[in-house]
């Protein structure tokens, strides 16, 4: 079994409201429960926004970021999964929720 | 032609045609496509050494299978650092012809997965499946052999590293996968076609290989109809090659075109694969760009071309795929069945077409056909600075200057 970094970019700036957010995060907790449930979840989290970010680079401090640009790194799940195209359909079904602007990006753990 | 050097002619096409069924073997036995391909390569060396003087076995892809699958071992033991390949490769070799042919299919889905970019899926289904060098596809897409070889190597790691199955999808992704293949084979093709760069109009040493490609999918899986429809489609555009350039190699208008020169043969066998999958009444693009192609081919010196079918099938394709590249090509049709006024308000209201120099080649011959002799040769003009390659923009700018009234300084 091989493990994949789901990670979600999304614009920077305030939040969908309530009524938006609310019935997103609650299928995105019911995806959560499916992978539980499918022995495929291994950790997922949301991130504060990147402008609470700090970076270390040859012991200098900077605030904000690493990268650059309005898009950022918002959240991430690892899964378990036998090849890409397994990972791939969990992907599909998290874009399926998140969708545009919001990206998921599929990346082997090594 | 001495015995020998006839075999050493035979052993470069047996290479050719049995390359990628034995790398698809290899693979399965190996689980990785380097193993792969340097085994198949190091038993097609064995038989250009051995084949001349001992005569060609019975059965040639079975002995490059069997000769690569020892070498690997060998190659493997000696190395004794990847104990999991050799473990892999150490059970009974009980594969059957029906195997192999389901490790071709395999490989072809590895090759065109969708997470691959299209060139590198063009660029690993030449070189694995192909058997062609990384040096003659530099030549064919006119890049630097280095940046090939890079891309081959890239993408090869991805299926590594990201874990891309080597396998045959399953039903409910079929359909869009096997579109993903066909798209790789008519990408391949077309490149040799129309060649989006260099001195000469057409490859033929792709289009060739496309549709040899194509055949061997076909009979991969011969219940598809829309790779017969697109095997069909290839051979009735390639039959009219011979008589798409003049003795200069400038381009010649479908028009204008000596019938004579056209390939029957190859005509007749795309016509009768068309009707073999019309005939399972689950049409689809590649179908109904063949039967276009087919009609096209109907027409002869005597008997014009049916315009009115065509743009029929224009109207079902634009039905199930409705891209500004086929409302395009069916303007082209409609042109022809109730003027280029129709065509023209058609052509100039499509979107996402800038740049695409078809579309300004479409537009000057209406404007010209409407007497816009001026805006027509700016088109021509347009069209010829946007094509790939040289003789099609010699072509344009012919076509541009016939246009202009002879000016004070000509």
């Amino acid at each position: 079994m091989r493990q994949y970094l789901l990670s979600v970019y999304q614009p920077d700036g305030d939040p969908p409201p309530p009524e938006i957010l609310d019935p997103i995060m609650a299928e995105l907790g019911k995806l959560n429960e499916e992978m539980r449930a499918a022995g495929a979840w291994v950790f997922a989290c949301g991130l504060h926004p990147a402008s609470t970010a700090t970076v270390l680079r040859d012991q200098v401090m900077t605030d904000g970021p690493f990268t650059e640009g309005k898009e950022h790194l918002g959240g991430f799940t690892v899964i378990n999964a036998p090849d890409l195209d397994a990972a791939l359909d969990w992907g599909r079904r998290m874009s399926a929720i998140l969708r545009p602007p919001l990206s998921i990006e599929v990346r082997p753990v090594v | 032609m001495t015995e020998i050097a006839g075999r050493v002619s035979e052993i470069e096409r047996i290479f050719r045609a049995e390359y990628g069924r034995a790398v698809a073997v290899l693979t399965r036995h190996f689980g990785d496509l380097d193993v792969a391909e340097e085994a198949v390569q190091d038993a097609f060396v064995t038989a250009v050494r051995r084949w001349p003087e001992l005569g060609i076995p019975p059965s040639p892809a079975g002995w490059i299978i069997t000769t690569a699958r020892n070498r690997a071992i060998d190659r493997l033991r000696r190395e004794s650092a990847r104990p999991s390949l050799e473990a892999a490769a150490s059970g009974p070799d009980e594969t059957s012809a029906a195997e192999w042919e389901d490790d071709m299919l395999r490989l072809i889905f590895t090759c065109c997965h969708p997470a691959l970019a299209p060139a590198a899926r063009v660029a690993l289904t030449l070189r694995l499946l192909g058997g062609l060098s990384t040096g003659e596809i530099a030549r064919a897409f006119l890049v630097p052999e280095a940046t090939m070889a890079q891309r081959i190597s890239r993408a090869k790691g991805k299926i590594r590293d990201a874990g891309i199955p080597y396998r045959v999808p399953r039903d409910a992704d079929l359909p869009a996968r096997l579109s993903g293949v066909l798209a790789v084979l008519y990408l391949i093709f077309n490149e040799g076609y129309a060649a989006s760069a260099g001195d000469t109009l057409t490859r033929p040493d792709l289009t060739a290989e496309a549709i040899r490609l194509a055949r061997t999918l076909v009979a991969l899986m011969p219940d598809e109809p829309e790779a017969r429809g697109l095997l069909a489609l290839m051979l009735l555009i390639e039959a009219r090659r011979p008589a798409r350039t003049d003795a200069a190699g400038d381009l010649v208008l479908l028009a204008d075109q000596d019938c004579g020169r056209w390939n029957g043969p190859l005509i007749d066998e795309g016509r009768t694969l068309l009707r073999a999958c019309l005939r399972r009444n689950r049409p689809g693009p590649y179908q109904i760009q063949a039967a276009i192609n087919a009609v096209h081919a109907d027409a002869s010196a005597t008997n014009g071309t049916d315009w009115p079918q065509i743009l029929l099938l224009y109207d079902q394709l634009a039905a199930l795929t409705p891209t500004p590249v086929v409302a395009l090509h069916r303007a082209v049709a409609l042109a022809e069945v109730e003027g280029p006024a129709a065509a023209l308000e058609i052509v100039d209201g499509l979107p996402g077409l800038d740049g695409y120099h078809v579309r300004d080649v479409v537009r000057a011959d209406l404007l010209r056909r409407l007497g816009r002799a001026g805006e027509a040769a700016a088109a021509y003009e347009e069209a010829a600075d946007q094509a790939g390659n040289e003789a099609e923009r010699r072509f344009l700018r012919g076509r541009a200057n016939a246009l202009r009234p002879p000016g004070p300084g000509s």
